[in-house]
């Protein structure tokens, strides 16, 4: 005898514990299988692109900072790399070792946070605290930076807006000395605990065909053993004088390019976030930080496309210029949005507690998909 | 020695009965469940580096009184498409059935709400209660995410019941009782008369036994464990997935009822284990009554040992949960019938052997 069964439509979010922010899913389930999940977008949208055709161009940077509101300070330095290489200003060393510093600085902050909520998501909720533990030293830093915690209009085109605190270095320093044992905490607490490892290795694999079809970047992208990493690859700034391994998921607890892969990932680059920020703090020169600024932001005619590795991936800027003080146009390839298109490709055939598990893994930034 | 008094003070049996059954409730789970709800607050606080409820009271120990106080003064809020008379209904079922449970509880020597032969098998009938006002909440409440939690809840404690009675059984085999009171009286005074280390039994038969009933108590408190739906097994109600499960939908003190009610049953699950395998309320080590031949002062002791070894697992389960990520729901169900079955079969048989030819 066959029963008669229907699928069910269940809408989750946009205000859903662990959508991340306003994202809705609609998922289409039989009994607890996913058959097919549709994200729908926009809960957030701030015409980020049209709004900067109206600023000059050094009023787009605390735009950029409400993108990727977890990675700001790596908004920021995406957008004055564009710049300056679209006007060809050569910055000071010091001002490229502080930027590096930054935005490593934000890669291990913005991390926390996705490792800190993906627990959460998966039901533990102590990591998530001691993760957020740990950012909130990284934001004291920035805040005797810059003012700021959050958003913080710190690099400047051509420059950066404060020099470093006197106690600076030596807060930093300290800071890497606390946080060596606690990242190993958070390994004991969770990314070694069974009931997590049953849970996320072998959900959601992403092969890395797929992977590079769908235009994943960032710890996705590696997660899945594709070596990509465009501080390597592509190098801007100073990357190249700095000596970091580019960790790649190797399936360790299941299948290469499965969530605790992309969780794991993550761990390891916070290890070598670290690795960049000694060697940067050990080697910064002096010298002035904002000598390179122009007082008058007016590039050529021109476009240009800059591309950096912000913690989620490839952060792209595709800026063209009129020769005016304003630009013609600005766009912008937020990596979260690419990465989120890959979601109903991996969600298919899992359970309704694996889509949490997913979407975690995947860790996007909705300020960024909408703009 | 309770029944015989409020006999006397009353003249009738049945008023005696009544007023005794419901002591328990009164004199203590209502306070513990307010005492639980601001321990859990401060054990996870102080696991997670914060200090908890703070403001209200010293280190806020009227904080979870303020809290009820705002329930009470909150709007019902019933939506046009609920089932009214499932929706009203549930809570108190549930309510009602964690509660019942401590009626056949034996708090101490004199302490007992009804002291009633079938006891392990009263408490496992009437906990099944809670199901049913659990499946009537999340089908009444018309909620999609309700329903899930409440198809999930109901399907995990009826799995997680079987393991738990099959040790249930297994204890039964050893003492010859199903009342709760003999079972703690059987296992006298010292510790290593408790179950866990064998009963109050000697020679080859208590090595054996040993280890049998460490791995049964593991298996009825992991699985008593998630009868009451605390982390790791806390997928019902899965914060993260389903918002909160079959009480989505609930506000004010109908949302209280089943507050309430999972931290009562925190403590029943505590209390049957301790009653089980713990000795109930022996103490381990003897009593300063019989030490200074104060009789009135044993029954104290022993209600103030039921306490320590009932807030013991209580306090072991909040640490479970605010430790460990939670399981999904088809793991949860394979771990129940791959492992946690065929061990207690496993057990039952042996003990079985152990009992008949040792």
């Amino acid at each position: 005898m066959a029963l008669k069964t229907e699928e069910m439509v269940l809408n989750m979010g946009p205000q859903h514990p662990s959508t991340h922010g306003v994202l809705r899913l609609e998922l289409v389930l039989d009994g607890e299988l996913i058959e097919n999940v549709i994200p729908h977008i926009g809960y957030l949208h701030r015409c980020f692109e049209k709004h900067c055709e109206a600023m000059t161009y050094p009023q787009v940077i605390p735009y950029t900072d409400r993108m990727d509101y977890l990675a700001s300070m790596y908004n920021e330095f995406g957008y004055v790399v564009a710049m300056e290489r679209l006007m060809n200003i050569e910055v000071p060393e010091r001002v490229q070792y502080i930027r590096v510093i930054m935005g490593e600085f934000q890669r291990i902050a913005s991390h926390l946070v996705a490792l800190g909520t993906y627990g959460a998501d998966i039901g533990a909720f102590t990591p998530f605290l001691f993760c957020f533990r740990d950012r909130e030293k990284i934001l004291n830093l920035f805040e005797i930076t810059c003012g700021a915690r959050l958003l913080y209009n710190y690099m400047w085109i051509g420059g950066v807006s404060h020099d470093l605190h006197a106690d600076f270095i030596r807060l930093a320093n300290e800071f890497i000395k606390e946080f060596r044992p606690n990242l190993k905490e958070l390994n004991d607490l969770l990314t070694f605990n069974q009931i997590f490892i049953d849970r996320t290795a072998n959900v959601g694999i992403l092969p890395a065909e797929t992977a590079i079809n769908y235009g994943i970047t960032g710890p996705n992208l590696r997660a899945s053993g594709v070596k990509w990493d465009l501080r390597r690859d592509d190098p801007y700034s100073i990357y190249d004088k700095f000596d970091f391994e580019i960790p790649i998921g190797k399936g360790e607890k299941g299948t290469t390019g499965d969530c605790w892969d992309r969780y794991y990932m993550r761990v390891r680059e916070m290890e070598e976030s670290l690795k960049i920020i000694e060697q940067a703090l050990d080697q910064i020169p002096e010298g002035d930080v904002s000598s390179a600024i122009p007082k008058r932001v007016k590039p050529p005619v021109g476009q240009i496309y800059a591309r950096v590795e912000n913690p989620r991936g490839e952060l792209g800027y595709f800026i063209i210029s009129d020769g005016s003080l304003n630009p013609y146009r600005i766009k912008v390839r937020a990596p979260s949005f690419v990465n989120l298109e890959v979601l109903g490709e991996l969600c298919k055939g899992h359970l309704v507690a694996d889509v949490v598990a997913i979407l975690g893994s995947i860790d996007i930034v909705l300020g960024e998909i909408d703009r | 020695m309770i029944y015989d008094w409020l006999h006397n003070i009353t003249g009738s049996a049945i008023a005696a009965a009544i007023i005794q059954s419901l002591l328990p409730l009164f004199i203590f789970i209502l306070p513990f469940a307010l005492f639980a709800v601001l321990l859990e607050r401060k054990v996870s606080g102080h696991m997670q580096d914060r200090l908890g409820p703070m403001r209200v009271g010293y280190h806020g120990i009227l904080q979870t009184i303020a809290d009820i106080i705002k329930l009470i003064q909150k709007e019902d809020i019933v939506a046009a498409e609920n089932d009214r008379r499932f929706f009203d209904l549930s809570p108190i079922l549930v309510f009602a059935g964690s509660y019942a449970a401590f009626a056949a509880i034996p708090f101490s020597g004199a302490f007992i709400g009804s002291n009633i032969d079938l006891g392990i098998v009263y408490i496992v009938a009437v906990t099944g209660l809670v199901v049913a006002g659990i499946l009537m909440g999340g089908w009444a409440s018309n909620n999609k995410y309700s329903l899930l939690g409440a198809m999930r809840a109901a399907a995990q404690i009826i799995s997680y019941e079987i393991p738990t009675l099959l040790i249930v059984v297994t204890v039964i085999m050893i003492t010859g009782t199903m009342n709760l009171f003999t079972i703690s009286e059987w296992q006298t005074q010292y510790f290593w008369n408790w179950l866990i280390l064998g009963g109050p039994v000697f020679g080859t038969a208590k090595i054996l036994l040993i280890p049998l009933m460490v791995i049964s108590f593991l298996i009825i408190f992991l699985s008593t464990l998630a009868e009451v739906n605390r982390t790791p097994f806390d997928i019902p109600e899965a914060e993260s997935e389903l918002v909160s499960g079959y009480h989505t939908e609930y506000s004010g003190m109908k949302f209280a009822m089943f507050f309430l009610a999972e931290y009562a049953n925190m403590f029943a699950v505590s209390a049957i284990v301790a009653t089980l395998f713990f000795g109930g309320f022996q103490s381990p080590i003897g009593y300063l009554g019989n030490v200074f031949g104060v009789k009135w002062l044993i029954p104290i002791e022993q209600f103030f040992w039921f306490t320590a070894k009932g807030l013991f697992f209580v306090f072991v389960q909040m640490w479970l949960r605010w430790t460990l990520p939670r399981f999904r729901v088809d793991q949860l169900m394979a771990f129940c019938w791959k492992y946690l079955i065929p061990f207690a079969f496993v057990i039952l048989i042996l003990v079985g052997l152990i009992t008949v030819l040792l």
